[in-house]
């Protein structure tokens, strides 16, 4: 217990007269607050991206594409191979009818209304099963193309991100004219990212024929999959990857969520260790300046455990505010922060918010009483090993 | 340089303070020369591209193909030198990660247009001679370690062959480099007529072209001039410069040059804040040193120097060992990862930049402490140690 008291009582006078030292004790602050503020800004750009892509998927639609596509620009499948798709087993049927899209991928290049420079927009074409196979996707403003018309519904995401696609006009691609009819929510999925048309249309105008590029189709079940996959392979006919829509958004997302986590961590920790120092610099003056204020505590008897303890509290508390202060500012300046990049596997745009979740909060904050600790063990050594006598006779 | 003496022993006054600073601009330059390296990446060539060359794409989008009879009309045209064309196959090599560009080409007119790209001659002959060869720049031959006479395998993921196979076979007839190190050759070559023969679809048609502009033309006419050739055909063109395309493909990839900046700056705030720190506890401790200086007969300014100059040589000491250190470690990567890391390269101009901001830290650092030490009186100083 008295251990426990001088601990307190020490730790309470350093920090009182904490003031006296703001300097260096802001910049250790500052020091950390960079840190969280650099991690979670950057991670938060992985995790929206991720929960944007995975949000699209779900585990009760399938999606076939040709067998060694790694997309579905890159894939293909004729009307008969849809067909093959349709009257497979495992698949959901509303009365005689198979739940499925059979879809068109294209992309055109619109501008971004942030740099007003071209962007490769993903244009979908899409059967009506389109809204039945996706899940929470919803007309939110204007009305449905109309079939077989130059029409385009527009997702949300991509109203916000892209010039020229309100409700209501009318945009050109090569020698085709479209009208923008309506705008779709998806949950603030990839899918919001898209334009979309009747698939018809899609595969006139680009000269497609008569052919796709996915099927996307409603599982009965989560375990019909098993069953729609060995039928498929089975049949001579059709030579198809199937797997569902969330294991194939989660393989698209994999590239660039690694590529920023691979930058991200390393960044981190070379931060940190830079922190570290910042910690360090203001712990040992922290020490240096209160010598002979440590000298007389022990003289009149204090322990020095009591002092480590009480240097090691104060640096772990200012990290603590330091990381604090980070998370908060990044949580502000980037949460929700709206960006779209171009994602390898489908050579077209993105949107995604900034996600500053958080586990990724509660992250940079271990990071930073991390720091705290090491910035504060040594001089925390220093203090409690310091010669009394020689620090005395100083004064 | 007489008073470098006092300014090192002035500087290493407190060893630890001085290590620890010294350690955090390290770790702040080589943050900045990694970060500098990958934005480097991601300019995507716009640096090292040619302003005679022109790319031509199709209007859509650049998945869009462009028909193959476009070559003869785009070589007819005024201003026009040379033309050349490629396609986008999108194969990769054993693992769907192992992507890199893989392009069918017109050999002989491919290599005229780049004639950065170095490739002996007799395996360039060997190359135009076989209908199933190709060649792979050295970044890449080195990554998956290729030697001239391999058989390599290529998975397609868009073209399917006529017999249905999606695996195509190439005889690797040579290998190509380029001098410039800011340049990547991670990339693999083959016969246009080879792949035209034997894919099942898209038949007819070619990428996009580049051509050379004829000396004196104005490249802006030129593509004008091809432009508005095919407008209103089914294949609208766009013609850009090849700095222009390349930084048109950069800037899709949004704002990341946007959060490189950020970071840069939340590391340098926080780094001058430590250095800055640093610097005026240690001119409050040295107050009785400095007025002895002043009273041994150093005028102002040399004052002034003598502290100015120790913030800037400790922000030198570090941020030098730390672009050191960031140049190894990038040049290693290059090594290590050219396939699949293309690009990634320190400029010379970062590394100017970045020396500019060792010594302008250090003057920010510096200059209050130093303007402090230079106004001190001396009997204000003497009569408070």
């Amino acid at each position: 217990m008295r251990v426990l008291q001088q601990v307190l009582a020490v730790t309470w006078l350093n920090l009182r007269n904490l003031p006296q030292r703001i300097g260096s004790s802001v910049v250790a602050v500052i020091g950390v607050a960079a840190v969280v503020l650099v991690f979670a800004a950057v991670l938060s750009m992985a995790k929206g991206f991720e929960r944007t892509m995975i949000s699209a998927g779900s585990d009760d639609t399938a999606i076939i594409m040709r067998d060694g596509a790694t997309s579905e620009l890159t894939s293909g499948l004729s009307y008969e191979q849809v067909l093959i798709v349709g009257d497979a087993p495992g698949v959901l049927k509303d009365g005689d009818d198979s739940v499925i899209s059979a879809e068109l991928y294209v992309v055109v290049d619109v501008k971004k209304k942030t740099s007003n420079t071209d962007a490769n927009v993903p244009f979908r074409g899409i059967q009506a099963g389109a809204f039945d196979v996706r899940k929470d996707v919803r007309l939110a403003a204007g009305r449905m193309f109309d079939a077989g018309k130059n029409e385009i519904i527009v997702g949300r995401s991509a109203q916000q991100e892209f010039a020229g696609l309100d409700t209501g006009s009318t945009i050109r691609f090569g020698q085709n004219e479209w009208t923008i009819v309506g705008m779709f929510e998806a949950g603030g999925s990839v899918s919001e990212s898209e334009l979309w048309t009747d698939v018809r249309v899609l595969q006139g105008a680009y000269r497609r024929g008569n052919s796709f590029q996915s099927v996307r189709v409603k599982l009965q079940s989560e375990d019909s999959l098993d069953i729609l996959k060995a039928a498929l392979e089975q049949d001579p006919r059709i030579d198809s990857d199937v797997m569902t829509e969330k294991e194939y958004y989660s393989g698209q997302a994999e590239g660039l969520s690694k590529f920023i986590k691979i930058i991200g961590y390393p960044l981190t920790i070379l931060m940190s260790i830079g922190a570290v120092f910042g910690a360090l610099n203001s712990m040992y003056s922290s020490v240096s300046v209160r010598g002979k204020e440590i000298a007389t505590l022990r003289a009149l008897g204090f322990g020095p455990s009591s002092i480590l303890i009480s240097t090691m509290v104060e640096s772990t508390l200012l990290a603590l505010i330091g990381g604090l202060l980070g998370g908060a500012t990044a949580y502000l300046v980037f949460n929700g922060f709206q960006v779209s990049t171009l994602n390898g596997p489908s050579f077209s745009q993105v949107v995604f918010d900034f996600a500053v979740t958080g586990d990724l909060l509660v992250d940079g904050l271990c990071a930073a009483l991390i720091i705290g600790a090491f910035g504060g063990l040594l001089p925390a050594i220093r203090a409690a090993r310091l010669p009394v006598a020689q620090a005395l006779r100083e004064l | 340089m007489k008073y470098f003496r006092l300014i090192w022993s002035n500087a290493w006054r407190k060893k630890i303070r001085t290590f620890l600073t010294v350690l955090s601009v390290f770790v702040a330059f080589l943050l900045f020369a990694l970060l500098s390296a990958i934005g480097f990446a991601f300019r995507g060539g716009v640096d090292v591209a040619d302003a005679e060359r022109l790319i031509i794409i199709n209007k859509v989008s650049l998945i869009n193909p462009l028909p193959i009879s476009y070559m003869s009309r785009v070589a007819a045209t005024e201003g026009v030198e040379a033309v050349t064309h490629a396609s986008w196959f999108g194969g990769y090599y054993q693992d769907p990660r192992n992507q890199f560009g893989q392009f069918p080409v017109d050999p002989q007119s491919y290599f005229d247009m780049y004639p950065e790209f170095v490739i002996p001659e007799e395996q360039f002959e060997a190359f135009k001679r076989n209908r199933t060869g190709a060649v792979v720049g050295k970044e890449l031959a080195e990554s998956y370690g290729w030697k001239v006479g391999d058989r390599i395998p290529i998975q397609a993921t868009i073209w399917s062959r006529i017999d249905g196979s999606r695996v195509w076979e190439f005889d690797l007839e040579g290998i190509f480099s380029n001098d410039d190190p800011r340049s990547s050759t991670a990339i693999m070559l083959f016969q246009y007529d080879y792949f035209e023969e034997a894919r099942e679809f898209g038949k007819g048609t070619a990428g996009w072209y580049v051509l050379r502009v004829a000396k004196g033309a104005d490249p802006v006419q030129v593509a004008n001039a091809i432009d508005l050739q095919f407008a209103n055909s089914p294949s609208e063109t766009k013609t850009s410069t090849e700095a222009a395309f390349a930084q048109s493909f950069t800037k899709q990839f949004g704002n990341i040059a946007l959060i490189v900046t950020l970071i840069l700056g939340a590391v340098f705030f926080t780094l001058l804040l430590v250095s800055g720190n640093t610097m005026s506890q240690s001119v409050r401790e040295r107050i009785s040193e400095l007025a002895v200086l002043k009273t041994l007969g150093f005028d102002d300014r040399t004052v002034l120097g003598v502290v100015l100059s120790e913030s800037i040589l400790i922000m030198l000491l570090g941020g030098l060992l730390g672009l050191g250190v960031g140049w190894a470690v990038v040049q290693g990567l290059t090594k290590q990862l050219g396939a699949f890391l293309p690009g990634i390269f320190l400029s010379p101009g970062a590394i100017a930049g970045g020396i500019g901001m060792m010594i302008g830290a250090g003057i920010l650092a510096g200059i209050f402490p130093a303007l402090k030490a230079m106004r001190l009186s001396i009997i204000d100083a003497l009569a408070r140690a």
